[in-house]
């Protein structure tokens, strides 16, 4: 073994390399070949038998269309949000606190975190509903009632809530790579604060902001407990209608089609953020 | 363009694995229904696991039966017809029983997923109204898949406060006056609600049985139910959804189970509950057995359990539902004077044949044309319609 040292990367590679080819790339093989299958409707047997059918339906039916649409664009609206927060938050936290509220602020921004996904959505549904503390709060202060539980608002604001600290946590790590000196020198040379922000520290966090955009746009794409939770009549996500297809209509191939949609999605928007440098740290 | 080894390596790993899924035989379990049936009761096996409707499996009767037979008791509860069969089609083997409604039995029968029982095992079955004692949502051939349990209408729930008097008609739920405040259940089966309600208000379309829709009338329903989305605040998956909904205030109508209703009222909220004019839609369940089951003794004991007049009358009283159980009229006056009369559990055949029960529908219209939409149309088209 010591002679050949290629056995030994072999063998330290079998091991996760195993899991990847056989749980990873299996499952994503089997989820395409599964979408040119098709169910016998009244038994729920699988049809082993080539065919396009469950993507034509994809692509001829309108509301399929809408369905993704409004996956992606709250996806989007989410990775928006969410770098909107996180920038200032992360410049504010390692440039300007002290050290000691540093760490208290890391702190913070991880304790989400360790409590369960569900109870933090169950408790954005009792803030947003009719009878909630948003509303009573609102019409305390004269405003008047917002009414955005059970929608599309709901479910940005609660997306956002969720992925927040995966958004703050690259960009940190970006505002801290930045040396001193860079501002410094860009000062010497007599650039006011939001020069420098324009044209030194963001082109320099922006890296982290896209690695950070990967998870809240990834893990958007593919979730459908928030919508299911706290959206309304129009928030189906595509995460949903697999749910249903599998669960419901035990219709697997036709959700297995659907779920080919953010895989497709998701590859092209990892060789854009590729370009944009977002690797370039690893 | 030069391709890097490694993914040379991965290409042809890829390739490898697609030709031997491509290769591989059915997948699909055949299991068989043909199992001798047992002539009696045997030693129980400790252990039972059911999947229910929520609200079947209260403490109030499962904590006596656990004490009297040692079968401890595991409930998943499911929300829809649609995921208890998905369930028993793909995890069967973890399930002994299942609570299912008539539009679930047919399809768990045809799958293979269910076996028969034995009626002499279960004396209360004698008692039971005669036209649940061998309906057709689970007796084929002669054959029992399962014993019946209760039955029940999908009603229309609706704020007291908002509605002073309960709404006649339930064109109330397709009204835009209450845009944004108005439930129905997040459920294909909802089409026949519609279908129902388009048979009165639109006699032209020649709709008789709301389970057996051509496609102009399937297409009807399904444009009405689109008019409708806008004016929905939210499309309920679990009976707790919408109990939640109207607690808070987020609805002021909607379609409900009298489960919703019995409960909403014990926690004191402002609600009342009716069948409108054009009729109702409703349910009649039956525990099956599962085709797997792993505690078959366990099994008989909790449906000898849930067939005696007295946990009959606990359940139809708990839920609000009404019992198989001719006996269990006086129980249920014992718990609660006049729950008799307002459960219907004595009412004359006429009241029970004016429910239109949930059943699987299939291509077979039953007046020999075979043009009408089987069930997987009509799930096809309630996501088009709810996406």
């Amino acid at each position: 073994m010591f002679r050949r040292p290629w056995l030994r990367l072999v063998l330290l590679l079998s091991a996760p390399g195993a899991w990847f080819v056989l749980i990873y790339l299996a499952a994503l093989l089997l989820l395409f070949l599964s979408s040119l299958w098709s169910v016998e409707p009244f038994s729920g047997k699988l049809i082993h038998s080539w065919t396009l059918e469950n993507f034509k339906r994809l692509v001829d039916t309108p509301v399929y269309r809408t369905i993704a649409l409004r996956t992606i664009g709250i996806a989007a609206a989410v990775t928006v949000a969410d770098a909107l927060i996180a920038v200032p938050f992360a410049l504010f936290a390692v440039r300007i606190a002290p050290l000691r509220l540093r760490k208290w602020l890391f702190v913070c921004v991880l304790i989400p975190l360790w409590s369960s996904y569900l109870v933090r959505v169950y408790i954005w549904r009792l803030i947003l509903s009719h009878d909630g503390v948003l509303n009573w709060t609102l019409e305390k202060i004269g405003i008047g009632a917002a009414n955005i539980g059970y929608s599309n608002w709901a479910v940005w604001i609660v997306f956002s809530y969720i992925w927040l600290p995966f958004m703050i946590l690259p960009v940190w790590a970006a505002v801290e790579r930045v040396p001193d000196s860079f501002l410094e020198a860009s000062a010497d040379l007599g650039a006011k604060g939001s020069r420098t922000f324009r044209s030194i520290l963001l082109p320099m966090i922006f890296p982290g902001v896209v690695a950070g955009s990967i998870f809240t746009f990834a893990l958007t794409l593919g979730d459908f407990i928030t919508p299911a939770l706290v959206g309304g009549s129009e928030s189906t996500f595509i995460g949903n209608v697999v749910y249903e297809s599998v669960g419901v209509a035990n219709d697997i191939p036709f959700a297995a089609a659907f779920a080919v949609v953010p895989l497709v999605v998701m590859a092209v928007y990892l060789v854009i953020a590729r370009r944009l440098g977002a690797f370039d740290a690893l | 363009m030069r391709i890097a080894k490694i993914d040379a390596v991965l290409g042809v790993t890829l390739a490898a694995m697609a030709l031997a899924v491509g290769a591989c035989g059915s997948s699909s379990s055949n299991s068989s229904s043909n199992a001798n049936l047992p002539t009696k009761i045997g030693k129980t096996e400790g252990e039972l696991n059911l999947i229910a409707w929520e609200g079947y499996v209260q403490p109030e009767w499962t904590k006596p039966f656990e004490e009297k037979t040692g079968c401890k008791v595991h409930a998943k509860y499911a929300g829809s017809s649609d995921e208890m069969v998905a369930l028993m089609r793909q995890s069967g083997e973890s399930y002994d029983m299942v609570s299912a409604s008539g539009d679930a039995s047919l399809r768990l029968i045809r799958g293979g997923n269910v076996q028969p029982m034995n009626v002499a095992l279960v004396p209360e079955w004698k008692n039971f109204i005669p036209a649940l004692q061998s309906p057709p949502h689970n007796t084929v051939n002669g054959v029992h898949y399962g014993i019946s349990l209760q039955w029940g209408p999908n009603m229309m729930l609706y704020n007291t406060h908002t509605f002073h008097t309960a709404p006649t008609s339930w064109e109330t739920i397709y009204s835009p006056k209450y845009k944004g405040q108005i439930t129905i259940p997040n459920n294909p089966i909802q089409i026949a609600d519609v279908a129902l309600y388009l048979s009165k208000k639109d006699p032209s379309l020649g709709i008789t049985n709301p389970y057996e829709l051509t496609e102009p009338q399937l297409n009807a329903a399904v444009k009405l139910l689109k008019e409708q989305h806008p004016l929905i605040k939210k499309y309920w998956d679990l009976a707790s959804d919408e109990i939640e909904l109207f607690k808070n205030g987020d609805v002021v109508v909607g379609a409900a189970w009298p489960y919703q209703y019995s409960t909403l009222k014990a926690a004191g909220a402002p609600v009342g509950e009716t069948i409108p004019s054009e009729g109702a839609t409703g349910w009649a369940d039956t525990w099956m057995l599962s085709a797997h089951a792993k505690h078959p003794n366990c099994a008989y004991e909790w449906v000898n359990w849930v067939s005696s007049p007295k946990v009959q009358a606990e359940q139809a009283i708990s839920y609000g539902e009404t019992p198989a159980n001719t006996k269990a009229c006086p129980e249920m006056e014992k718990i609660q004077k006049g729950s008799c009369e307002e459960y219907h559990a004595n009412a004359p055949a006429a009241y029970f044949n004016s429910i239109k029960f949930w059943r699987t529908p299939v291509s077979d219209c039953g007046n020999g044309q075979n043009n009408c939409m089987d069930y997987s149309v009509w799930q096809q088209k309630w996501t088009e319609a709810t996406g």
